[in-house]
């Protein structure tokens, strides 16, 4: 009898509920440190990214209007699917060179992180929002709104951890996202879209490429249509390069250097740094100046 | 000289062979067009649209903004043309027609019952007046799809050419389709048939009303049917793809399309116009894309 041949996955990327290859058909090889061969990943073009915008933004609007609990409830249920899943995330981090003892810690990070922020889901409004003294008659408040659509460049050290880190608290405020995976480990990226999918995450709130960060920096800075930058790999030029090419539209850029690994990146100012502040006047009756009638 | 010439036996209008044109179609969809290409027909596909308001809740108020937007697309962009037209209900066109005063945009108005046409011909007929009275430079009439279906081609025919009648020198004829509602391709051919032999200047797919609109296996049936009779008689009919034709790119696969099957003498808005209101913000998205280099968002483009 022959012996059977292993049937290797294809990591494709993830816009809009799909897993579509790249457009531009291109794809490339990266390698872990025994030079052994990750697998052929697709090499995403700038359309691809203009694709995956277009497709966050027509996501956004349906989940920012979702209700605190009901994103709620998804991240939740991502932590459950990808608890399911552990081995296989495990075994795909030990071919990107962690040991099973990192591997392993990773993954109950990365499920704990959503657990973490899936709480968070109702309750950021509540700290953040705020009831401002005013002069005049009026109740004013400052209550919070998603910024849009956020572009993340995943961290280049990590493969699932990062993403996952900065995506939860970035969906549990109400902004869609398009995410380009780190470009040396992009495996896990790509299984976690399939996480996402099982997950009744509707589709476009997340979008997924796999790719090099020379190539869509400044595509990602330049796009009119994402509102903010979420960067999270410290190399200085790289961020001039991202805020030079988003002059035109002055989008927020963010830079974390956040230690993945401990609590430290366990914080809702993640959340409250994607938001918008919206101020309202509600006009009272002074109560003070009421004679007494009652 | 359509007079003389002989009115064809509709019931035997040609076949279309759909497997083909399907194959056909697809193919427009695959060619590579270079950016200075892309700007020019760009601005040819803004300078073919209907901007059009047809809704229940459209208000003199509406009118005025779209007909400011049908001259003024997008002011931080030098040198764009107006678009073709303003499309509207006949009780909108004196708005209308103050509105565009002379900058060149016409005032189409659908008329004779839009969208189902499920009146009798009187009314029709004074709807279509009015509109004419009012102004309007195009008339968008919709034939009797419910005749049709009875087989009573002669009815839908007459129709058509009474309002051509009506319209004179006054006014050009559109007619209306309403594929989606007419059923297969050797149905759109032979519509498309009687539309032209009864005196259409031009043929248009759909009232954008229903869920089926304009494609481009439909539109290439009709423009064979165009082809037909130009080669035939020698007289130009325009064409107007309407409804769902929300993007650039497929604008631009629509003209591929005109210049291949009909020529060149077509990509004019005089033969050929998209009916549209989403279509004009993203060529609008992508012509700004072409002149800064990045990807552009609606929040910086006037909605209507």
């Amino acid at each position: 009898m022959s012996e059977r041949i292993n049937i290797l996955k294809t990591y494709k990327i993830y816009i809009g509920g799909s897993f579509p290859r790249t457009e531009s058909g291109r794809f490339y090889n990266p390698m872990n440190a025994k030079k052994e061969s990750l697998g052929n990943i697709c090499l995403s073009s700038r359309k691809d990214f203009r694709n995956a915008v277009v497709a966050a933004r027509k996501a956004f609007g349906d989940w920012s209007d979702r209700t605190a609990f009901n994103r709620s409830q998804i991240l939740y249920r991502m932590a459950e699917v990808l608890e399911g899943r552990r081995e296989q995330f495990i075994a795909e981090l030990m071919q990107q060179d962690s040991s099973r003892k990192d591997a392993e810690k990773e993954v109950n990070l990365s499920i704990d992180r959503l657990v973490y922020f899936a709480g968070w889901c109702d309750k950021y409004q509540q700290i953040f929002s705020s009831v401002n003294p005013v002069a005049s008659s009026h109740f004013n408040f400052s209550a919070l709104e998603p910024t849009g659509v956020v572009a993340i460049v995943a961290n280049k050290d990590s493969s699932l951890l990062g993403l996952v880190s900065y995506m939860a608290p970035i969906i549990a405020g109400g902004n869609s996202c398009v995410i380009l995976a780190s470009e040396n480990k992009p495996l896990c990226s790509i299984s976690f879209a399939e996480v996402l999918n099982a997950s009744d995450l509707p589709g476009g709130v997340v979008n997924i490429l796999t790719g090099k960060k020379s190539e869509l920096l400044s595509q990602i800075g330049s796009h009119m249509d994402v509102n903010a930058v979420c960067y999270t790999d410290g190399i200085k030029d790289e961020l001039i390069q991202l805020k030079e090419a988003s002059i035109d539209n002055l989008k927020r850029i963010k830079s974390y250097m956040y230690d993945l690994t401990t609590v430290e990146v366990e914080n809702p100012y993640i959340i409250n740094d994607f938001q918008e502040v919206k101020t309202t006047w509600h006009p009272i009756e002074v109560i003070g100046a009421a004679k007494a009638s009652y | 000289m359509k007079n003389s010439i002989q009115i064809p036996d509709f019931s035997r209008s040609p076949k279309v062979d759909q497997v083909g044109i399907i194959e056909r179609a697809s193919r427009f969809q695959t060619r590579s067009i270079k950016n200075e290409s892309k700007i020019q027909a760009l601005e040819m596909v803004l300078n073919m649209i209907d901007l059009t308001t047809l809704e229940g809740k459209d208000t003199i108020e509406k009118v005025n903004q779209m007909c400011y937007k049908a001259q003024h697309l997008h002011d931080d962009y030098p040198g764009l043309p107006t678009v073709a037209a303003v499309c509207v209900y006949s009780a909108m066109v004196a708005t209308a027609k103050a509105a565009v005063k002379g900058s060149g945009v016409k005032v189409a108005s659908v008329s004779t019952a839009f969208p189902s046409g499920q009146t009798p011909f009187s009314t029709k007929a004074d709807d279509t007046k009015f509109a004419l009275d009012q102004g309007a430079d195009e008339i968008d009439m919709v034939i009797s799809r419910g005749k049709y279906h009875q087989g009573e081609y002669n009815f839908v025919f007459d129709e058509i050419a009474k309002i051509k009648e009506l319209c004179g020198n006054q006014a050009r004829l559109k007619v209306i389709l309403e594929t989606g509602e007419i059923g297969t391709l050797d149905d759109v051919r032979r519509a498309s048939d009687i539309a032209i032999y009864a005196g259409a200047d031009f043929i248009k797919t759909s009232t954008g009303k229903i869920g089926s609109a304009a494609s481009i296996p439909v539109t290439l049936t009709m423009l064979y049917a165009i082809k037909d009779y130009y080669l035939k008689t020698g007289t130009m009919i325009g064409m107007k793809p309407a409804g769902g034709i929300s993007t650039s790119k497929l604008a631009i696969h629509y003209l591929v399309m005109v210049k291949e099957i009909l020529g060149n003498a077509w990509l004019t808005n005089k033969w050929f116009r998209f009916g549209a209101s989403s279509l004009a913000n993203d060529v609008l998205l992508q012509l700004e894309k072409q002149r800064t280099g990045g990807y552009q968002s609606k929040d910086y483009i006037s909605i209507d």
